[in-house]
C-alpha cells in the first residue's frame, strides 16, 4: 500500500462542456433540496415523537404517578418502584464501570505500547464489544452472572453488573478520545522536568482530559439508563410493587416498566406507559444537555 | 549546574533512585498494573460471551441438527411439538435490517452531506445536539412510538401494497431505521470532515459547484468510512431487540408481505427470555444458539466495516 495515493480520490471527472449551466444550476437545487428533506425528515421525526408521547401522558403526568407502586389497575399505578429500581441498578452501574473504563483508557492511552500486539488484541477488542447487540449481554447475564457460576438470581446486582458489560466499551472509546485530545506537549514537559508517568497522568493529563471524560460517562450513564433488551433476559419483568432493599433484591427499571405497559392488552395502560417514557425523556435530556454543557463549557479551553 | 541559595534546600542531585523516587515509581507500578488489569477485563468479557454462548449451543446442537435447523420448518422452539426453522426469523431480522437501512442509509448520508459541506457554524452547533438527543431516545420509547403511532397513523393508512397488521414488520423497521439515522450522520460526517480541503479548493477552483465538489469529490475519497458507517448501522438494526418485539409482534412469519407480524433474531431472543425458560430445558438452550448466530453475523460486520477502512481508506499526506 502506498502512503500518498491523492490521485486516487476524485474518482469521476467533471464534464463541464456536456452540461449546459442551467441544467447544472438545477442539479444543484434539487441537491440542496434532497439534503434540507433529509435533515427536516431526521429532526421532524423526533419533533413529533417527543410530541406524540406527550399529548399522550399528559393526563397521567401527576405526581401520582410517581408516588405510586405499579399495580394491576391502571388508575392506581405509578412508577416509584421502577424509580428506585432505575437509581439503584444505574448508580452501580456507574460505579463499577467507570473506574473499570476510564482505568482500561489510561491504560491503553498512557501506558501500553501502541506497537504490540497484546495491546493491539485489547483496542480491536473493545471496538468489536462496542459493536455486539445489548440482547447478547443479556444472554451472558442469564448463563454466568444470574445463573451458572456467580447465581445471583434476577436480582439488582445481577442487573447493574450485566449494564456494566454494555456500556464499558462506550466508557473507554469515550475516555481514550478525550485521552488523546491531550497535547502531547504538556506530557513532554512534565515529564521534562523529571516527573513520573504516574505523575503526568495524575497531575497533567488527567486534569486536562477531565472534560472530555466526564461528557463520555455521563452519556454512557444516560445509556444504562435507557437500556432494556438485556434485562428482559434477567427476570425485570416481574411485578415489583417495592423498592429495592439491597443488592439482592428483586428490581424493576424505567424502560421495563414501560415496557411491561405498552405490551399489556389492556389500553388504560397506554398513557401510563407514555407518561412514565416522559419522566424516562426529562431525566435522559436533562443527562445529555448537562454533558453537552460541561464539553462547550471546557472544550476551547486547551 | 550553579547553586542558586534556593537550589540548597533541595535535595542533592543524582542519578541512583532515592527513597522518594523509588517510592513515586512503586505507585506507578502500582496503578500501571491496576489499569492495565482493567484493559484485560475486556478480554475476559470476550471469553465470556463466546464460552456462555457456545456451550449450551453445543448441547442444542446435540439435540436438534445444523440441517434441521437451517431447514424450511417453521419456527416454534416454545411450542410442543417444538419446530427449529430458523429461517422464519432470519428472514424477520432481513426485513427490518433492510426496511431499516432504506430509511437510513439516504437520511443518514443526506444529513451528513449538509452538516459536512453546507452547513452554516451556527445550524451546525443547534443540529448536532439535537441529533445526539435522537441518538439517546431509549428504544423502548422507540418501541411506543411504532406500536401507537406510525403503525396505525402512518403505515396502516397510506401504505399502498398489501395489509399490515396491528403488529408489523414495516412499522418496527422503518423506527429502527430512525434509531441508526444519527449513526451513519455522525460517522459520515467524520469521514468526510477528514477529506483534506485541497481536494476541495481544486475542485473549486476548476469551477465545480458545492454539489458537485461533494458528490464527485468529498463522497467518494470519503467512501470507506461511509460504507463503514452504513455496516456498523446494519449490524445495529440487526441486533436491534425492543423496538422489534412491541411493535413487530411475536409470531415468527415466512413472508413477502413486509406488514405482516414477524419476528426477528433479537426480538425471539427476548420473547423467549421474558418466558423464563428452565435452565436445560430446549427452549432455554435456543436461545443460545440463536444468540451465538447473531453475535457471529454482527461480529462478522464490525470486522469487515475495519477491514473496509483500513483496505480502501485514501491516506493523504
Amino acid at each position: 500500500m502506498t502512503s500518498t495515493t491523492v490521485e486516487g480520490a476524485p474518482a469521476r471527472t467533471i464534464d463541464l462542456s456536456s452540461s449546459t449551466s442551467v441544467s447544472r444550476r438545477l442539479a444543484d437545487v434539487g441537491f440542496l433540496l434532497f439534503l434540507w428533506l433529509s435533515l427536516a425528515l431526521a429532526l421532524g421525526t423526533l419533533v413529533v415523537l417527543l410530541t406524540d408521547v406527550f399529548t399522550e401522558g399528559r393526563p397521567r403526568l401527576t405526581w401520582e404517578l410517581i408516588s405510586n407502586m405499579p399495580s394491576a389497575r391502571p388508575a392506581r399505578a405509578g412508577i416509584q418502584s421502577a424509580i428506585f429500581g432505575s437509581l439503584w441498578v444505574v448508580g452501580i452501574t456507574a460505579a463499577i464501570s467507570l473506574p473499570l473504563g476510564i482505568g482500561a483508557a489510561i491504560y491503553l492511552e498512557e501506558f501500553a505500547d501502541p506497537e504490540r500486539w497484546s495491546n493491539r488484541l485489547i483496542e480491536l477488542n473493545v471496538q468489536n464489544l462496542a459493536s455486539v447487540p445489548s440482547v447478547v449481554y443479556g444472554i451472558l447475564g442469564l448463563a454466568f452472572i444470574a445463573r451458572g457460576p456467580l447465581g445471583l438470581g434476577f436480582t439488582v446486582i445481577t442487573a447493574a453488573l450485566i449494564l456494566v458489560l454494555v456500556v464499558l466499551p462506550t466508557v473507554v472509546i469515550a475516555s481514550r478520545e478525550a485521552l488523546r485530545a491531550v497535547p502531547t506537549s504538556l506530557r513532554e514537559g512534565s515529564l521534562a522536568l523529571g516527573a513520573t508517568e504516574w505523575q503526568t497522568v495524575q497531575r497533567q493529563v488527567l486534569p486536562a482530559a477531565i472534560p472530555g471524560i466526564a461528557t463520555g460517562s455521563i452519556l454512557s450513564t444516560s445509556r444504562a439508563l435507557g437500556e432494556s433488551a438485556p434485562l428482559l433476559l434477567t427476570g425485570a419483568l416481574t411485578f415489583v410493587t417495592f423498592n429495592p432493599g439491597g443488592l439482592d433484591s428483586a428490581y424493576t427499571v424505567l424502560p421495563i416498566q414501560i415496557f411491561r405497559w405498552v405490551s399489556e392488552a389492556r389500553l388504560e395502560f397506554r398513557p401510563l406507559a407514555a407518561a412514565a417514557s416522559v419522566v424516562l425523556l426529562v431525566v435522559l435530556l436533562g443527562m445529555n444537555a448537562t454533558a453537552i454543557l460541561v464539553r462547550n463549557r471546557f472544550e476551547k479551553k486547551l | 549546574m550553579t547553586s542558586s541559595p534556593t537550589a540548597r534546600a533541595v535535595a542533592p542531585v543524582s542519578l541512583r533512585a532515592t527513597g522518594a523516587t523509588r517510592r513515586r515509581l512503586l505507585v506507578q507500578s502500582v496503578f500501571k498494573s491496576l489499569f492495565g488489569l482493567a484493559a484485560l477485563f475486556t478480554i475476559l468479557v470476550t471469553v465470556l460471551i463466546v464460552v456462555s454462548l457456545v456451550v449450551p449451543s453445543v448441547e442444542f446442537f446435540r439435540e436438534v441438527s445444523l440441517a434441521r435447523f437451517f431447514s424450511t420448518e417453521a419456527w416454534a422452539p416454545l411450542f410442543n411439538p417444538p419446530r427449529f426453522g430458523v429461517w422464519s426469523i432470519v428472514s424477520g431480522t432481513a426485513w427490518i435490517t433492510v426496511i431499516a437501512m432504506v430509511v437510513a442509509i439516504p437520511l443518514g448520508l443526506g444529513v451528513a452531506m449538509y452538516l459536512s459541506e453546507y452547513a452554516p457554524p451556527r445550524v451546525r452547533s443547534v443540529v448536532k445536539p439535537v441529533l445526539e438527543i435522537l441518538a439517546g431516545i431509549p428504544t423502548v420509547v422507540l418501541g411506543f412510538f411504532a406500536l401507537f403511532f406510525v403503525n396505525p397513523l402512518l403505515v396502516q393508512r397510506f401504505w399502498p401494497f398489501g395489509t399490515v397488521s396491528t403488529f408489523s414488520g414495516l412499522a418496527a423497521g422503518l423506527v429502527v431505521g430512525v434509531m441508526i439515522v444519527p449513526t451513519v450522520a455522525s460517522l459520515a460526517e467524520d469521514a468526510m470532515k477528514a477529506v483534506p480541503r485541497g481536494l476541495r479548493e481544486g475542485a473549486y477552483a476548476l469551477g465545480s459547484t458545492r454539489r458537485e465538489v461533494t458528490t464527485a469529490v468529498v463522497f467518494p475519497a470519503a467512501l470507506s468510512g461511509i460504507v463503514a458507517s452504513i455496516v456498523l448501522a446494519g449490524s445495529r438494526a440487526i441486533g436491534e431487540t425492543t423496538i422489534v418485539l412491541l411493535a413487530a409482534g411475536s409470531r415468527p412469519t415466512l413472508t413477502w408481505n413486509p406488514g405482516d407480524q414477524m419476528q426477528s433474531m433479537a426480538s425471539f431472543i427476548g420473547f423467549a427470555g421474558i418466558g423464563d425458560q428452565p435452565t436445560g430445558s430446549i427452549g432455554y438452550l435456543t436461545i443460545f444458539a440463536v444468540g451465538l448466530f447473531l453475535f457471529v453475523i454482527t461480529l462478522g460486520l464490525n470486522v469487515l466495516s475495519i477491514r473496509i477502512v483500513r483496505r480502501f481508506r485514501e491516506v493523504y499526506e
